[in-house]
């Protein structure tokens, strides 16, 4: 045991056979299997493990599970580093490395910040100049260290599994063992999970007898007996971190963290995602700390934690322990202490009487009681050296008497017992105030069926029989019989009623005393709570934001309730009546390895790709991202930059002939005796009239009248339709249309189905597109009178069977070629061969972009914003009123705002300096003298911008107030690097309006 | 995270499978209404504390909407029903089986 001075000789959970090491703060200790880092580090004499977040006090470990506010660990270095752990909860391995993660904290500041870092700092702060909170947020980032972030892409490996069961046990403790028993004996599907290394909960470090055996032995027997069972799944390690509505739950399990890391060769963490019938919620509580000045001193520490380091772990965190209690469960841990061959010097018991079986048990043992008394100030620099105790007053709210000083060397507090309700309360549901538990419980709700602690239950025998209840009413009505189970017996004591106590009082008032902390993590003092209060922050969501009381990764653990008790006196509420904040996922910090999984990489979001991908990547296309789509965007040649790629490829495509992948269009196949009725609806054209092989170009509106998506149906057969949308929007179009078919007019006979995977499109574009694309066509007629604009044919191109639309989304002569996704590959390489005599080109996106553009073709999405109607963008041609049945959005156009002359309307853009292109959401502005005062009407902005290489200027279309009345005018945009641009307000069609090129 | 019963593939899945598609049983009027009754139906929508009626869609699924009846407090689902029936009143208010 050298080097472990506060090990004890015997005694705990742990293995001595061989002692381990590992490494914190740069320095290597021993420690044992069996400890948490917690523990080790106690061991071997290790108080200080943090400093405080805004004062950069010295801080020891106080708990012994998730509640630890002040051992907050980074595990590991590099890629591998797990930052923001709770040495309480961490299993200590041989080569643990560990690090405080607020070593580096403010020593400079120290006390003296207290009194410029007050409650609400940050709210003060934020609502100052902005100068301020920059210097400040300089200082308290390099203090608050929570962690660093971990250097590299992480190596490990997360798993995600769904589970299905009928009933969840959370919590593997007495009341969550004796629950999965009768769960499991039903027939039940059974998920047990508990998050430590071992179930048993409370009762692996106990000295009880259950059923006359000692407790630890009824938990071998219990779990051996679950088991047996085969639909019973039992989840050590394994925190469940959410519970959602209809009961859904998140179960972190650690799989591997408890060793050195496998580098992603073994699964490191896995999220269980549960889905149960009914959960029994057993997750025990969590003791709570009393307030008192100093009390954040190394030495102070939870009663429950030194009785679980004494008996689970075998150490003694201290020689001389005075212990600070409003209940009788509280002297456990002085006889725990006393057993372990140590002295207690005192117990300081708030009551006036105690005289349940456990103080008479102490007394019987020699421990000096002092009743009617409390801790008021610890004291010491670094560590406990000694309590002041004092006499209270029957209701505990003053003093009786001077503090007189009792030197020892660790102080345990109990202040009585917080269930751990934040489970119940993920989903909305309230805790509520329980006098007799003197805490808040978990408030009740179907499929949730509360056992043990988390109910107020303060002794085991309790537990053990509310949870045998709560497992056979959640099997019950999860659909199974349960048989009678006999209530166990224990050995423990009876427990006389608590006090409900929170705050010892000092001598100087609140403000003036040495700092009484309520909130560990976050340094919230009981000072800061009043003050808050004092300034009108009554809510106790207020106060909560206001004094950032709750806010640290513990989520408040152990302030919370002391500070809703602080916040009730000082506005002379009852505590039931001020209520708690509500708890969030996760109950304690996940890592972001476990949420996403394998959802990461190339698995993060799945990229679709058309069929003549790899033909594009093989030309060294630069991509687009368009929604999950790639598309090429242009085909940089050596030595090109965009600019002069897509300059190229706009050149060709309007003197000979370029090619572009049109594949990611959505394409909705519409069949059905009331197909024709059903577009006739839904598009603001007509489309009864449309004959068998012609195509229509089409405007959808949503039911308000604003553009929705656009364009290009074909009519294929008497009863069948091909319906072009954008790319981005293929799925919403088909929710919409179905949506419409579904609700609205049942009564058509149609039918839709998605078929844009199926179909690769490929469009070839320029004044030789005729003749390259009649090398490999043989069977279809492309003269300009056999096959016209807007026409649809069937045949063969490179041998394939191909659907052929004379459509132009770029003011040039067109064919898009359509075949099946599979043969697309050789019917693209066999066009660019036939054309390659011609110079063919492949063109991407921006090309795209740039000839509709000159032609003032818009994209919905881009030019438009769901704001637009037909009219604002000059569609008026694509509308057709009076149709029988009307059409989606037409009453809406009749709406008197509709009619506004002001409305912004899309206009062309000619800047005056042709060769500078005005930026993608310019504003506009009227009056450029004015826009030195800062104060200028907004007309409009600008929705697209190029520059056209064949007009060899720039070009741009724009949103306007009132625009198509001030062709002629000149507007202005003022950009960011304070230049103001001047454009003329032109047409939006720069090139051949009358369309004769598309014709030819 | 919700767990629905689609009315069609009579099966209870997890609310990922399923998008909202806004409050049920909104009558569209005819076109001759005024004004203001238009925009009425546009842009107005309940939004009660308890019991709702709204619109699902199965869209990992069969891709076809149905009604839903759920408490906006509890998220109990009280009731689920085809497009064109009506909310079941023998349901209404109860929890579900
Ligand atoms: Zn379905």
């Amino acid at each position: 045991m050298t080097g472990q001075p506060r090990r004890l000789p015997v005694g705990g959970r742990v293995d001595r056979t061989s002692p381990i090491s590992f490494t914190f703060d740069g320095r290597t200790y021993q420690g044992l299997r069996g400890d948490t880092l917690a523990s080790a580090l106690l061991a071997n004499g290790v108080y200080v493990v943090a400093r405080s977040f805004k004062f950069g006090r010295p801080r020891g470990v106080v708990g012994s599970g998730a509640e630890e506010p002040n051992a907050i660990v980074q595990l590991g270095t590099g890629a591998d580093a797990l930052p923001n752990q709770r040495a309480t909860q961490v299993e200590l391995y041989d080569g643990l490395v560990g690090a405080s993660s607020a070593a580096h904290g403010l020593r400079g500041l120290i006390d003296a910040a207290r009194r410029v870092l007050p409650a609400g700092f940050y709210y003060k702060m934020l609502m100052a100049p902005p100068i301020l909170w920059r210097f400040w947020e300089q200082v308290l980032r390099r203090g608050a260290g929570l962690g660093t972030v971990p250097q590299g892409a992480d190596p490990d490996r997360y798993d995600k599994l769904n589970r299905h069961c009928d009933v969840m046990v959370v919590g593997a403790g007495a009341a969550g063992l004796a629950a999965a028993l009768v769960a499991a004996r039903s027939g039940a599907r059974v998920v047990v999970a508990d998050e430590q290394d071992a179930f048993g909960g409370s009762l692996l470090a106990s000295a009880l007898h259950i059923d006359n055996r000692p407790a630890a032995e009824w938990v071998v027997d219990a779990v051996s007996e679950l088991r047996t069972f085969e639909d019973v799944v039992m989840l050590p390690r394994s925190t469940v971190v959410g519970l959602y509505d209809h009961n859904f739950l998140t179960v972190l399990e650690r799989c591997a963290d408890h060793g050195p890391s496998t580098s992603g060769a073994a699964a490191r963490e896995r999220l269980h995602r549960v889905r149960a019938k009914e959960v029994v919620l057993a997750a025990g509580a969590i003791e709570r700390p009393l307030v008192f000045a100093n009390n954040d001193l190394p030495g102070v520490m939870l009663a429950s934690a030194v009785s679980c380091y004494v008996n689970r772990y075998g150490v003694a965190p201290g020689e001389r322990l005075v212990l600070a209690t409003t209940n009788d469960a509280g002297y456990r841990t002085a006889l725990d202490w006393q057993r372990a061959g140590r002295e207690v010097v005192a117990v300081a018991d708030s009551r006036a009487d105690p005289s349940g079986a456990l103080p008479r048990a102490a007394r019987d043992a020699g421990i000096r009681v002092l009743r009617s008394h409390g801790v008021v100030e610890a004291v010491g620099h670094a560590h406990v050296r000694a309590a002041r105790v004092a006499s209270l007053n029957t209701a505990g709210d003053a003093l009786t008497s001077t503090a007189r000083r009792i030197n020892c060397d660790l102080i345990a507090c109990s202040g009585g017992w917080n269930p751990a309700v934040h489970l119940s309360s993920q989903t909305g549901t309230r805790p509520v105030w329980s006098d007799e538990a003197v805490g808040f419980v978990a408030g009740q709700r179907r499929g949730l069926h509360c056992a043990g602690a988390v109910t107020g239950a303060a002794t085991v025998a309790e537990c053990l029989g509310q949870g045998a209840a709560a497992g056979a009413s959640a099997a019950r009505a999860a659909g199974f019989a349960t048989d009678e189970t006999e209530p166990l017996a224990t050995d423990e004591a009876p427990l006389d009623a608590q006090q409900a106590l929170f705050v010892i009082p000092h001598s100087r008032r609140t403000s003036r005393a040495p700092p009484q902390f309520v909130d560990l993590q976050l340094d919230v003092t009981a000072a800061d709570i009043e003050l808050a209060a004092r300034e009108g922050y009554e809510s106790v969501e207020h106060a909560k934001r206001y004094t950032a009381l709750g806010f640290g990764t513990d989520q408040g653990k152990l302030g919370n309730v002391n500070g809703i008790a602080i916040l009730a006196s000082a506005l002379g509420r009852e505590i039931g009546e001020v209520g708690t904040t509500m708890f969030r996922p996760a109950y304690t910090p996940a890592t972001f390895g476990a949420i996403a999984g394998r959802d990461v990489g190339d698995l993060f979001d799945p990229e679709r790709h058309t069929p003549m991908h790899v033909w594009h990547e093989a030309q060294g296309a630069v991509w687009e991202d368009v929604g999950r789509w790639k598309r090429p965007r242009y085909y940089p040649k050596p030595g090109e930059d965009m600019d002069a790629a897509v300059a190229r490829e706009c050149i060709v495509a309007r003197t000979g002939v370029a090619m572009m992948d049109a594949s990611t269009l959505g394409k909705i196949d519409v069949q059905g005796p009331d197909a024709a009725r059903f577009l006739d609806r839904i598009y603001a054209g007509g489309f009864l009239r449309l004959g068998v092989g012609r195509c229509r170009y089409g405007v959808m509106l949503k039911d308000d009248g604003m553009i929705f998506d656009d364009g290009v149906t074909v009519r294929l057969d008497d009863e069948r339709y091909l319906v072009h949308t954008t790319t981005g929007n293929a799925e919403a179009v088909l929710a919409w249309l179905e949506l419409w078919r579904q609700t609205e007019w049942p009564d058509l006979d149609v039918y839709l189905t998605s078929v844009t995977d199926h179909w690769a499109t490929m469009a070839v574009v320029g004044p030789k597109a005729r003749e390259v694309l009649g090398r490999v066509c043989s069977d279809i007629d492309l003269g300009a009178d056999a096959f016209p604009f807007m026409a649809c044919r069937e045949g063969h191109v490179a041998g394939v069977r191909a659907r052929v639309l004379r459509i132009s989304f770029s003011g040039e002569l067109s064919f898009e070629v359509n075949v099946a996704a599979g043969q697309a590959v050789a019917v693209w390489e066999a066009l660019m061969a036939a054309g390659s005599a011609d110079g063919i080109t492949p063109y991407g996106t921006e090309t795209m972009h740039v000839l509709r553009a000159e032609k003032g073709y818009i994209i919905v999405g881009q030019d438009t914003d769901g704001s637009m109607t037909p009219h604002d963008m000059g569609l008026d041609w694509a509308v057709r009123h009076g149709k029988r049945h009307g059409f989606v959005g037409e009453r809406s156009l009749a709406l008197a705002d509709y009619q506004r002359a002001d409305r912004l309307q899309l206009v062309g853009l000619r800047t005056v300096e042709p060769a500078t292109v005005i930026p993608e959401g310019a504003q506009i502005v009227a009056d450029v003298y004015r826009m030195r005062s800062g104060r200028v009407p907004m007309r409009g902005f600008v929705t697209s911008g190029y520059y056209s290489a064949t007009l060899k200027r720039s070009i741009a279309l724009a949103m306007l107030k009132g625009g198509r009345g001030r062709l002629g005018e000149t507007v202005h945009c003022p950009l960011d690097n304070g230049n103001v641009l001047a454009a003329e307000v032109v047409d939006p069609v720069f090139y051949d309006p009358d369309g004769e090129r598309q014709n030819a | 995270m919700l767990l629905l019963q689609c009315p069609h593939c009579l099966e209870a899945r997890s609310e990922e499978e399923f998008d909202y598609a806004g409050e049920a049983h909104i009558q569209r009027p005819a076109t001759d209404v005024s004004d203001a009754e238009w925009a009425d139906y546009l842009y107005f929508r309940s939004n009660p504390q308890g019991r709702h009626c709204e619109m699902w869609v199965h869209t990992a699924g069969c891709r076809r909407y149905f009604n839903v009846v759920r408490d906006t407090v509890s998220y109990d689902v009280l009731a689920v029903y085809p497009i064109g029936e009506r909310e079941r009143e023998s349901l209404v208010g109860k929890p579900p089986p």
